[in-house]
């Protein structure tokens, strides 16, 4: 039987997000994580920090998720610090595109929305098609209009999960890959995991696989209402940088690539890609900037966001089962720092933090009660 | 570590093709790969990484790996491993990242 004080189950961006914070707090952290055959939202995602928009009728979440993007610079020199990895941080705005007069309008009832809800704190601009093209040099005649706010920005995904990996080992992480946790006990002085003939305990135990933790959340009675949502992203050719802002259905990378993405569906448990959905991809990109109509795609990819019944993230401690926190999001770059400067705090119990209040598993009970007397 | 050792060249066929690298003329086999001709031309530096210039070749030869692109006819970062030579081919060192017209002109209209 191994021993330490926290395991975290799920070695993504939300488990290692958690474990380095962890591990900043001088707690002896294990991650346990799955093989290569596991299905990886962090290995697909797109790399933005995003705000504008987010938290529509929830505002917590609007201000959890502007808060994390406030403390990414901290986190950001704190990787760097311990790793060299230079993330490619850029925090410099970004750009919602619309392509239709309803796309602009809903767009602009959101963030009309949520900028009452920060009594008139939430900075964005409204922008026509003449005055987009000013800030964003080749948007084609197609785009209606698009909102910008200084709010957002982006990084590189893949250096991330790199630079937290290094980081955690610096600091003295136990990485165990290769295991699929299917037992999960309480005991009185703490918990009980196996995978296969393997054991391990701890006094603590964090659930961060992704869509994983609706098994694992059963095994210790919790529903936890996450599934997949597919996503899938086109990746070109290298290119001289062009396009200085992220925007969300196109992003150049600080190593050339553009990403192109943001398409939403259900595909159950398969993260492959269809010609269909590319094909859409391609055509929106080139719609927002006609020259990539002459540009090389390289390679694409299907991954799967982790979607909880609502949209917004779990945290959650359950009473009837101390020690065990369970985390949820489909975020998992946005929230990175949030995850490793605030919520792993939390979880440590190190101070008890009213922002996490609103995402506890007990909403959902909730909205079904109301739904019932509706 | 040199690769010449790794080459074994098939017994020269009756046909050839005139390309051009880089100014260069070149005799090489006609139905071969452009990335096989220019290896068997002795030439070992055929593009310059996008992030950090470094010199790169042909690699895998089977359209994974990206090393081996270069400019074919004025067409930004081709696969040579996956482009069968033809003659009159002109073809040039790929030198970091494509441009694509929108960052030469600036701006549209």
């Amino acid at each position: 039987m191994q021993k330490t004080d926290v395991i975290v189950v799920g070695g993504g961006l939300v488990g290692m997000s958690i474990a380095y914070g962890l591990a900043l707090l001088g707690r002896q952290v294990s991650v346990l994580d799955e093989g290569d055959d596991a299905i990886r939202a962090a290995r697909g995602n797109f790399g933005l920090l995003w705000v504008q928009g987010k938290g529509y009728r929830m505002s917590p979440y609007a201000q959890w998720t502007r808060e994390s993007v406030a403390l990414w610079p901290r986190f950001a020199a704190a990787l760097q610090g311990d790793t060299g990895i230079d993330l490619h941080l850029r925090q410099q705005g970004g750009f919602q595109l619309c392509l239709s007069d309803a796309e602009m309008a809903e767009e602009s009832h959101r963030l009309s929305w949520l900028r009452e809800a920060f009594a008139g704190d939430y900075p964005f601009e409204l922008l026509d098609n003449a005055q987009l093209r000013a800030r964003l040099p080749g948007i084609g005649p197609d785009v209606v209009g698009g909102c910008f706010s200084p709010m957002d920005g982006h990084v590189n995904p893949l250096k991330l999960l790199r630079s937290l990996y290094a980081a955690c080992q610096s600091r003295g992480v136990r990485l165990i890959n290769g295991h699929h946790v299917d037992a999960i006990e309480a005991g009185a002085t703490g918990f009980e995991l196996r995978a296969g003939a393997q054991r391990w305990s701890a006094r603590q135990v964090v659930l961060a696989a992704g869509l994983g933790n609706r098994a694992l959340g059963a095994r210790v009675g919790l529903d936890v209402p996450v599934q997949p949502n597919r996503g899938q992203i086109l990746v070109t050719e290298r290119l001289e940088p062009f396009l200085q802002y992220p925007t969300t259905y196109v992003r150049q990378t600080d190593e050339g690539t553009l990403q192109l993405g943001d398409s939403h569906e259900s595909a159950g448990f398969d993260d492959g890609t269809g010609s269909q959905v590319m094909a859409a991809i391609a055509r929106r990109a080139v719609q927002c900037f006609p020259r990539l109509g002459q540009v090389r795609l390289v390679r694409a990819w299907g991954a799967l966001r982790v979607m909880s019944a609502d949209g917004f993230p779990i945290y959650e401690t359950p009473q009837g089962c101390p020690g065990l926190a369970v985390v949820s999001c489909h975020s998992g770059v946005t929230l990175a720092a949030a995850h490793a400067l605030r919520l792993a705090p939390w979880i440590a119990g190190e101070f008890d933090d009213p922002a996490v209040k609103p995402f506890g598993l007990e909403r959902f009970n909730l909205q079904a009660e109301v739904r019932h007397v509706g | 570590m040199s690769a010449d050792s790794l080459f074994r060249a098939l017994p020269p066929g009756d046909h050839t093709v005139q390309i051009e690298f880089d100014g260069t003329p070149l005799t090489v086999p006609a139905e071969v790969s452009l990335a096989a001709a220019l290896l068997g031309c002795g030439i070992r530096h055929t593009r310059e990484s996008a992030i950090n210039g470094r010199p790169g070749a042909p690699y895998c030869m089977m359209g994974v790996c990206f090393e081996c692109l270069v400019e074919v006819d004025g067409q930004a970062n081709a696969q040579a491993c996956l482009v069968p030579v033809r003659a009159g081919m002109r073809v040039r060192r790929q030198r970091g990242v494509a441009c694509l017209a929108l960052c030469e002109e600036g701006g549209d209209e």
